[in-house]
């Protein structure tokens, strides 16, 4: 044994007798992907040896993700329904008395070459007269008329990108231009109105989603806090003989993906039963309106963003209880 | 170069409690010195310094030729890996075997598990615990759990060991034992340095002396002065 070189022990038996055995960076490395490896199944063993209060947090968690993202789910509907309505709003372009059918004719392949226009049909006064007829059933009333008081009427269909509310008035103003036009009629304060209750929806969902997901960084950073409480002792040790702040770190911020991961899975749970209940009666609800609509819920990608966002939102609020909590338990 | 050495060292508290007033002396690579004192003597605060648990509001702690008040916090962790520590009060974690509560230390330095593996047996094998490594350490007697504790000291295989009391509430035999185990880490060069009060032990062993009382070094007696 070599006692003139101090820096080695007597802690092997005497085989290795006291060769200072290196950690190599690559034994180091598969050692640290083996802690976290470790550290994880041990803070997921932990959860679950208080399966109770592990339930309660998971719950409170799936509840407080489910809520924004249940309004996010009903907007995108709302939003797709509004679509199927919007194909058939259409404008009335209403012509001066005595346009010529001539006349009429070219003007309406004219607006219907607009870009903003998709479809335009031009539909005369005799016509017009006759539909009014058939529909009304006077048509002893029409019949007496001196002369037909029904103007010729342009129906034009605007494209999909031209349906919002602007667009919309723009293209008013642009068939008002027209010298044979009368006036322009446009269900624009219907179109108004569901495109800013659509915009309050999504700032709604925002803002829910902004406090729950707050909500949801206090529950697991208060959680994590008890947790730093339980494992004082053990904070101590590990900080006694050399652990670094990461270490400590490491096995609360994988409680806290823990419970991210869990909750999220809660929350899509929820979301999908949820949509699965509501489905039959809001398909039958929207076919008395005539509409082929079909209640869309998460997709694939929306299922695992929701997950991550748990997760993310775990981590996060683990991390900040750590940094607050960690920092006061010194040995 | 001294392994350890305090340069005119004080530590005071708020409140103005001086638990060390101007401390210097030397342990040298490969000794072993006792630290005696009354309670209170500031024998636990000048171990701290060392493990920078505590830093000194005044003079300088060199370990290793570091001066330990120009360490960074972030440094600190790898400070105490060179360090090897044996509490009084053992500190060990209850919830894990006798095997875990000494792998700590690896676990922290980053030893993949066969190396791990290995060590942890050697250091349990030279304590004399190999066979209980799977108990918890709440199962076993007080003279073994202070034995864990230096089985923890020593795995990382530290030039330096630190020992607060480590007999404090032993009877006499096994306290003789457990400083035997001191003198076998230190045959092979590691230093060693034991807070104790425990005197009759202490002339017994007849290693070099270090008395405080009342936060300054009261006397010195060098190694076989007894003899």
């Amino acid at each position: 044994m070599s006692s003139n070189k101090p820096k080695k022990t007597t802690s092997a038996p005497a085989k290795s007798g006291a060769r200072h055995s290196k950690v190599t960076v690559n034994s180091q490395w598969k050692a640290y992907l083996q802690h976290h490896r470790l550290t994880a199944k041990d803070s997921l063993l932990r959860l679950l040896r208080s399966p109770g209060s592990s339930a309660m947090t998971w719950l409170v968690l799936g509840i407080a993700l489910a809520l924004p993202m249940t309004l996010f789910v009903s907007l995108e509907n709302v939003k797709q329904l509004s679509r199927v309505w919007d194909q058939s709003s259409q404008i009335s372009v209403y012509l001066k008395k005595g346009v010529l059918p001539r006349a009429a004719d070219k003007l309406t392949e004219g607006i219907s070459n607009l870009d903003q226009v998709s479809d335009a049909i031009y539909i005369s006064p005799q016509q017009a007269l006759k539909e009014f007829s058939a529909a009304t059933g006077l048509s002893d009333v029409v019949q007496g008329l001196q002369s037909n008081p029904l103007p010729g009427v342009i129906s034009v269909v605007p494209n999909l990108a031209s349906q919002d509310a602007r667009a919309m008035e723009t293209l008013q103003d642009k068939l008002l231009l027209y010298p044979q036009v009368e006036s322009v009629q446009l269900d624009l304060l219907w179109v108004k109105r569901l495109y800013q209750f659509m915009e309050l929806g999504q700032r709604l969902v925002w803002a829910l989603a902004a406090l729950l997901g707050l909500a949801v960084l206090l529950i697991i950073g208060n959680t994590i806090r008890l947790s730093i409480e339980s494992r004082r002792d053990e904070i101590l040790v590990v900080k006694l003989v050399g652990g670094t702040d990461a270490f400590v770190r490491r096995p609360f911020l994988y409680t806290g993906i823990w419970f991210g991961l869990g909750g999220g899975l809660i929350a899509w749970l929820l979301l999908t039963a949820g949509l699965y209940w509501l489905s039959g009666p809001v398909e039958q609800l929207i076919s008395l309106y005539g509409s082929e609509f079909v209640l869309s819920g998460l997709g694939v990608e929306d299922s695992l963003l929701l997950i991550f966002d748990g997760v993310v939102l775990g981590w996060l609020g683990a991390w900040l209880a750590v940094s607050r909590h960690l920092a006061r338990i010194n040995p | 170069m001294a392994h350890v050495r305090f340069d005119n060292v004080s530590k005071s508290y708020p409140g103005g409690h001086h638990a060390l007033s101007g401390v210097s002396f030397e342990i040298n690579q490969g000794e072993i010195a006792f630290l005696t004192g009354h309670s209170g003597a500031g024998k636990s605060t000048l171990l701290k310094l060392i493990m920078l648990m505590e830093k000194a509001t005044q003079g300088q702690v060199l370990v290793d030729g570091v001066n330990l008040s120009r360490l960074a916090n972030s440094q600190i962790p790898y400070h105490r890996r060179r360090v090897g520590v044996v509490f009084q009060n053992h500190q060990l974690l209850f919830d894990r075997s006798v095997f875990e509560n000494v792998a700590l230390p690896l676990r922290i330095s980053g030893y993949s598990s066969r190396d791990l593996e290995r060590r942890v047996r050697a250091a349990l094998d030279k304590v004399g615990l190999l066979k209980k490594e799977k108990q918890s350490p709440i199962e076993l007697s007080g003279g073994e759990q202070q034995r864990i504790g230096i089985a923890r000291a020593v795995v990382n295989k530290p030039s330096l060991i630190l020992a607060d009391e480590p007999t404090g509430n032993l009877d006499p035999a096994l306290s003789a034992e457990i400083m035997r185990l001191f003198e076998q880490f230190n045959d092979v060069g590691v230093s060693v340095l034991i807070a104790s009060h425990d005197l009759p032990l202490i002339d017994k062993l007849n290693h070099r002396v270090i008395g405080l009382n009342g936060g300054r070094i009261q006397g010195e007696r060098p190694a076989g002065a007894l003899s």
